[in-house]
């Protein structure tokens, strides 16, 4: 009795949470409804003995994909007004479709053979649920466990790849082109005349660093 | 021991489904939202995964939901990437607004 008390509480939770994950109006708030409707979802999972699926739930879901939901949220600068406008013009088709999708799902489950099934006797594995998920992960799922981990990696160079982006204005250290530095990029020789003839005038050809000839008080400006 | 039956169950998933489809339609301007209502679609059928799992004593079921986690997670990451991306370029996630590939 008690579980079935429980089973209503959550679920009513889940609905209602994610009802409210499509209508927020703040995209914050759906994230956080939404982290409210996997939660209780969990709890669900609980209810079924799935114990080390729920806690993955909480801990990688929860934990992990909805604070990096809420980084892009607060990251982006949302015009809500523009996104939000005729917001409500497609709920008579939305509605339609729901209710067509709910309803012939609710037809097809409802009358299969397994509305006789009741929980096996026994469900639970000796040494408990994590257990037996691991022995059936690592001996019979081995190839599929590693693909998934070739997957997560992917997704992560993937996700680094596209959002890196090299910054500007940094004064970082380039070894590379450090190296790669040749004489003719730093040294510049310039032909110029080494002294001067006494009394000849050539103010074209006067640097003003050239100091060493008195009388050209006219420099580089004239 | 009366507990919930698995048609129950069902019942709730089949519910969350239909509300993310009804999300999708409603948010159809918001891609960070819709992304959202993918993610209460994979939630909605890892439910029922769990619970034939348990009503059928069968623990296979309960693997399959491990790797849908492990391809949902990578799918959101990635998403949210490009999401990050877009928005640099254009200063806008909304869906009316990327039609650049328009003729």
């Amino acid at each position: 009795m008690a579980q079935t008390a429980l089973f209503w509480i959550f679920a009513a939770f889940t609905l209602l949470a994610a009802v409210r994950v499509i209508t927020a109006r703040n995209p914050v708030h759906a994230v956080l409804f939404l982290v409210l409707c996997f939660f209780s979802s969990a709890c669900l999972w609980l209810l079924l003995q799935a114990e080390f699926l729920a806690i993955t739930l909480v801990l990688v879901y929860v934990g992990a994909v909805m604070v990096l939901f809420l980084f892009v949220v607060m990251m982006l600068d949302l015009h809500i007004d523009r996104v939000r406008r005729g917001f409500w013009s497609h709920l008579p088709v939305a509605a339609v479709v729901g209710a067509a999708i709910a309803i012939q799902l609710w037809l097809v489950l409802s009358n299969g053979s397994w509305q006789m099934l009741a929980a096996p006797a026994n469900p639970a594995p000796a040494g408990g649920n994590t257990r037996a998920l691991g022995e059936l992960t690592f001996t019979q799922y081995l190839l599929p466990l590693q693909l998934a981990g070739a997957i997560l990696l992917v997704a992560m160079v993937a996700a680094i790849a596209l959002t890196h982006r090299r910054r500007e204005d940094s004064l970082r250290q380039s070894v590379p082109d450090q190296i790669a530095v040749r004489r003719k990029d730093r040294v510049r020789v310039v032909a110029m005349a080494s002294a001067r003839p006494a009394g000849e005038a050539q103010p074209a050809a006067a640097q003003p660093g050239a100091g060493a000839v008195p009388g050209t008080p006219t420099g580089k400006g004239s | 021991m009366s507990t919930p039956s698995l048609s129950l169950y069902l019942l709730v998933g089949a519910i969350l489904f239909a509300i993310s489809v009804i999300g999708i339609f409603l948010n159809r301007k918001n891609l960070i939202v819709l992304l959202m209502a993918i993610e209460l679609m994979l939630l909605a059928v890892n439910t029922n995964f769990v619970a034939f799992s348990h009503f059928l004593g069968d623990l296979h079921g309960q693997v399959f939901v491990f790797f849908i986690l492990t391809v949902a997670a990578a799918e959101s990451a990635i998403g949210l990437a490009i999401l990050v991306a877009l928005f640099r370029n254009m200063r806008s996630i909304n869906v009316d607004e990327l039609d650049s590939l328009k003729g």
